[in-house]
């Protein structure tokens, strides 16, 4: 199952990864291994068979609609990379 | 060649609930800076959500007013996109399996009635908001407020059955009045708690297929959107009759300029890599639930003005207004009920004195009470506006500040006759010349009773007399 | 007693005699801590390391016992965390560089179970960067050594935590196992690790790698410290949309019921070509063991079990593709430095703050989730899923139990297979069919192998039937004792 360089990095620029080249290169060869490797699956006839997306079968648990305030904003604040005053400060969106 | 618009609209509406959709962080609106956040809309490591009942309750309500089918399975989708307002670089929504779809709104325009398709509504939440410090372009940083974050909404996505912008505003109204009737949410378009965005094509008059669509953004109220839209419409039919082809993007809507224009930048493409979120189960909704809920569903504001017409025998025009709020409606209901008088002039009351009457600062006894003082020539039309601004500022009862600002009039047809007979004997040449024609002179012989009366006699009455008795 | 260090005492025996006063708290903790800087700089299974606050919390245990009152049946005991559940005012990393310095403002409800129960926390356990590993050699603080062998990896991702038991720094832990990291580091470091069923422990404040598979559970020296640690984190969670409400049985008193008349079953699946020669006789002994008691072995068969590996990389890289997308240098955490605009300040906060293994794996995961190949990935791998829980449905409806390997080697060498991603993603290749099914699955030690390396042995359960692995484990530890501590020179 190759996959192209190109597709490797349209790949990171979905998921917001800086790669070197070197990596970009490794990743190429080590995702087309993993992936042919995946790919047995087609060996396999789901036709017909109702997919698994959740663990578990039961409908989901609700809370009740009242406001509790966490009353601790700063201890989540203090972790910021960068904040001002109490935003969360961050670069520009620089359009290319 | 004729063309017509293909329009589909998609409301975001903020659901009224008291916490997030999520967490137990307050919605509460214009909070300084991320005081509404706690680890699980602020997307922390390891958070979980977890689902407020009373979000699926409203959707569902909303369901069930716009004749949708709820679904017994949904299911909340991650929408994987990175922006600095969205914590968890996914937002929760419901995209295959959404919580109800298959329903319709009928709206009236000119005496028929339309019925536009309503494709899905779902859940999902809020992203928050980010500043971008400083006016000036230079700035190089901005600011993220997650105080928005996980707030609920329900987008509303109707068919492409709407043709006009008028009938898009009209959709938009009644869908604006159904939700602010089912008290889901507060219908405020400046504050952003009912968003609306369109998609847009045209084609010529006769085809089936749809052309090209542009997607428009950014028109916060519902003029806008119906300007937006017209000129969206034209510039499409223009840029088709002058040989070109509609590009499909999506646009927005410059209201100082009049204009939509594409928006700027690069156009990203969207893969947005949506899946099941495993850490929320499915939507389980039995019917049972669905109708206990249907029996909380108020009259609709498209029932109440038929009604309203009809049991009033108002004309259609008043029953819109009063039906555009469920709580002017029901006073104008209280105040005829309290007087059986005219529901007409009643009906004049309620919709002039309805900022009042929705702000809760008038009882329908108020109206009651000036209608029927009116009626039986009591107060005058001008009195009449004087209470009411009076009840208004001070909460007392109407009848009672009439008498102690002694503001009746003179209905008596006895006492006005007397004083009609002598004004009349008082000014000999007006009476000369009104009888020669120039009946224009009327208005100075009930100037002079007014006067006579300091302004207390009953217009229509001192008109009546003085008609009688100068022939 | 006393002829035992205090380091091998069993957990079940550090608690009663902290409970009955033969012993305080802080007796223990600092035995324990000094147990730690004399091991810890061999094995690396720390990455932080709480003396002055263990010794507060353990003087604190002491004088609520003093005053008549235990909190729970952890009392005094010290234990320590995988660094991936959140510890109010405690870095919690992760193992990653891009959480470095998180410091959390909520406790996991796992972390508060424990210290409901009384328990003193001596530190937060080495792991495989974000739990994505299988030989702790991915974390960014360094890998963790397997104290039988300081040249061998301690399995992965809960190796720090699997080492640290086995060498005696704490009296249990508790890890995490998306598709074998409990049971397989258990398994390579002669320890008891436990895989609860899914939504029996809590994932609240427990870092996200896969939703649907993640699920925390217990690694101790013998079977009935690591029935004692389930029964205190397992529980409903109302924080966890994904917890059931299923009452928490005895788990200690399942640790002693017979195996008489038990149906063992062995999925011939798991006994074919790859298996370590030592691994499967090691294997035979504990079946062995169980039919001595009076269980019977049933030759059963797992026919998708050669899909699950696939499977398993595709759905638990595409979950985490999205669970990791958070970290983005915007609200805590690493942030690169000097970056100009939005789009390269995450970018490079991104691949610089995950490492190689990480990135690799939101690389598959956004792969096989973006436009045009979600049906043949993620879509596909969900109806597999289907079938390999069907399998176990119908395995169970003969069998109590299964028994398989739970690692198809012994411990392999530091660096032998960290470049190679598949063949390293082939060691959980026993472990990774339980988590997809959701089931509980356990490791218990079963032999050695000829160059002294621990052996596990793995039982799997219906749903919410932990009881039946604990009855079969507790009876192979009785059966065949084993050394649970290293020894000092591995």
């Amino acid at each position: 199952m190759a996959i192209t360089r190109e597709e490797v990095l349209h790949v990171a620029r979905l998921a917001r990864l800086a790669l070197s080249s070197d990596e970009a290169d490794r990743m190429r060869e080590q995702l087309g291994d993993i992936l042919a490797y995946i790919r047995q699956l087609d060996r396999l006839d789901t036709s017909g068979v109702v997919p698994t997306s959740h663990a578990v079968e039961t409908g989901t648990p609700y809370r009740d609609d009242s406001v509790h305030p966490f009353g601790e904003k700063e201890e989540i604040l203090k972790n910021a990379p960068d904040r001002e005053d109490d935003f969360f400060r961050v670069p520009r969106i620089i359009e290319d | 060649m004729g063309f017509e618009a293909v329009i589909g609209l998609e409301v975001h509406a903020q659901l009224a609930t008291e916490s997030k959709i999520f967490c137990a962080c307050s919605t509460g609106f214009g909070a300084p800076p991320n005081e509404n956040t706690c680890p699980v809309c602020t997307g922390m490591p390891g958070v979980l959500p977890v689902l407020n009942r009373k979000a699926v309750e409203f959707a569902i309500r909303t369901a069930v007013a716009t004749s949708c089918r709820v679904q017994s399975r949904s299911v909340f989708a991650r929408k994987n996109y990175f922006y600095p307002d969205l914590p968890k670089a996914y937002q929760i929504s419901q995209y295959e399996l959404p919580l109800a779809v298959s329903g319709h709104i009928d709206i009236e325009r000119n005496g028929t009635t339309r019925r536009i398709g309503i494709t899905r509504i779902h859940l999902e939440e809020d992203a928050g908001k980010l500043v971008h410090a400083g006016a000036f372009a230079g700035a190089q940083t901005s600011l993220a407020d997650l105080n928005r974050c996980s707030v609920p909404l329900m987008e509303i996505v109707s068919e492409p059955d709407i043709r006009t912008p008028e009938e898009g505003g009209a959709y938009l109204r009644r869908l604006r009045d159904i939700l602010v009737y089912l008290e889901v949410c507060d219908g405020n378009m400046e504050e952003g708690s009912f968003r609306c965005d369109a998609n847009v094509s045209v084609r010529p008059r006769g085809q089936k297929e749809f052309g090209t669509k542009a997607e428009l953004k950014n028109m916060n109220s519902f003029r806008n959107v119906e300007k937006a839209l017209e000129h969206e419409i034209r510039r499409q039919i223009e840029l088709i009759e002058d040989g070109g082809a509609v590009v499909q993007e999506t646009r927005l809507w410059d209201a100082d300029a009049g204009v939509t224009v594409p928006m700027r930048g690069k156009e990203e493409a969207h893969d947005y890599r949506y899946f099941p979120d495993p850490d929320l189960l499915p939507l389980h909704i039995d019917e049972a639930w669905v109708e206990e809920l249907r029996k909380t569903i108020p009259e609709l504001p498209g029932e109440k003005i038929a009604r309203l017409a009809s049991r009033y025998g108002i004309p259609r025009y008043d029953a819109e207004l009063l039906s555009s709020s469920r709580l002017l409606a029901d006073f104008f209901e209280a105040s005829a009920a309290a007087f059986g008088g005219n529901p007409k002039v009643t009906a004049n009351e309620c919709i002039q004195w309805k900022e009042a009457i929705v702000a809760g600062r008038l009882s329908p006894e108020t109206i009651a009470h000036v209608v029927e003082d009116r009626e039986t020539g009591t107060i005058s039309a001008t009195a009449s506006k004087t209470l009411v601004e009076a009840a208004i500022g001070t909460g007392k009862p109407v009848r009672q500040i009439r008498d102690e600002k002694g503001l009746t009039q003179i209905s008596d047809a006895g006492a006005l006759e007397a004083i009609a007979d002598k004004v009349i004997a008082g000014n000999p040449k007006e009476v000369e010349s009104y009888r020669a024609g120039k009946t224009g002179l009327l208005s100075f012989f009930v100037g002079q009773i007014m006067k006579e009366t300091r302004g207390k006699a009953n217009p229509r009455m001192v008109q009546e007399v003085l008609k009688a008795k100068l022939g | 007693m006393a002829a035992i260090p205090v380091h091998e005492w069993t957990l079940l025996d550090a608690a009663r005699a902290v409970r009955e006063r033969e012993v305080s708290s802080r007796e223990l903790t600092r035995a324990l801590l000094e147990r730690i800087d004399r091991m810890n700089p061999r094995i690396n299974a720390y990455i932080t390391i709480l003396p002055e606050q263990a010794m507060r919390e353990a003087a604190a245990r002491d004088e609520e016992l003093a005053a008549g009152g235990a909190r729970g049946p952890l009392h005094g005991v010290p234990v320590a965390l995988k660094d991936i559940f959140c510890t109010k005012g405690i870095r919690t990393t992760c193992g990653s560089r891009i959480l470095h310095d998180f410091d959390p403002p909520y406790d996991a409800t796992v972390t508060g179970k424990i210290r409901e129960a009384g328990a003193v926390l001596l530190g937060k356990q080495n792991m495989d960067e974000f739990a994505m590993g299988s030989s702790t050699e991915t974390s960014w603080f360094g890998p963790a050594r397997n104290p039988w062998a300081t040249d061998r990896i301690p399995g992965g991702s809960s190796g720090g935590t699997a080492a640290a038991v086995a060498a005696g720094t704490c009296f249990a832990g508790v890890g995490t196992d998306t598709g074998g990291s409990i049971r397989q580091p258990a398994s390579l470091c002669g320890v008891v690790g436990v895989k609860p069923t899914y939504g029996r422990v809590s994932r609240y404040g427990m870092i996200a790698f896969a939703s649907s598979l993640d699920q925390g559970g217990p690694i101790a020296r013998t079977v009935p410290d690591a029935a004692a640690v389930l029964g205190v984190i397992a529980g409903h969670d109302r924080r966890d949309s994904t917890s059931v409400d299923v009452p928490v049985p005895d788990y200690l008193a399942a640790t002693g019921r017979s195996v008489k008349g038990m149906r063992v079953g062995l999925p011939r699946e798991y006994f074919a070509g790859g298996l370590d020669a030592s691994v499967r006789t090691a294997v035979e002994k504990a079946l062995g063991a169980l039919v001595s008691l009076g269980a019977e072995g049933v030759e059963i068969s797992l026919p998708h079990t050669e899909y699950a590996l696939s499977t398993y990389y595709i759905i638990g890289p595409a979950e985490a593709s999205s669970n990791l997308a958070r970290y983005d240098g915007v609200r805590y955490g690493y942030r690169t430095e000097g970056a100009k605009g939005l789009i390269e300040m995450m970018s490079r906060t991104r691949g610089e703050g995950f490492g190689a293994e990480v990135k690799r794996r939101i690389m598959i995961g956004t792969y096989a989730l973006s436009a045009g190949y979600y049906e043949a990935y993620y879509g596909k791998a969900q109806k597999v899923r289907t079938l390999l829980r069907r399998d176990f449905q119908e395995a169970f409806a003969g069998v109590d139990v299964i028994l398989t390997p739970t690692a198809p080697t012994p411990a392999f060498r530091i660096g032998e297979k960290v470049d190679d991603p598949l063949t390293m993603y082939l060691s959980d290749i026993y472990t990774i069919p339980c988590n997809l099914a959701g089931i509980p699955g356990i490791s218990v030690p079963c032999g050695m192998s000829p160059d002294g390396l621990p052996i596990g042995a793995q039982l799997l359960g219906r749903h919410f039937d932990e009881e039946a692995i604990l009855a079969a484990a507790a009876a192979i530890e009785r059966e065949i004792p084993l050394p649970r501590v290293a020894p000092e020179e591995g």
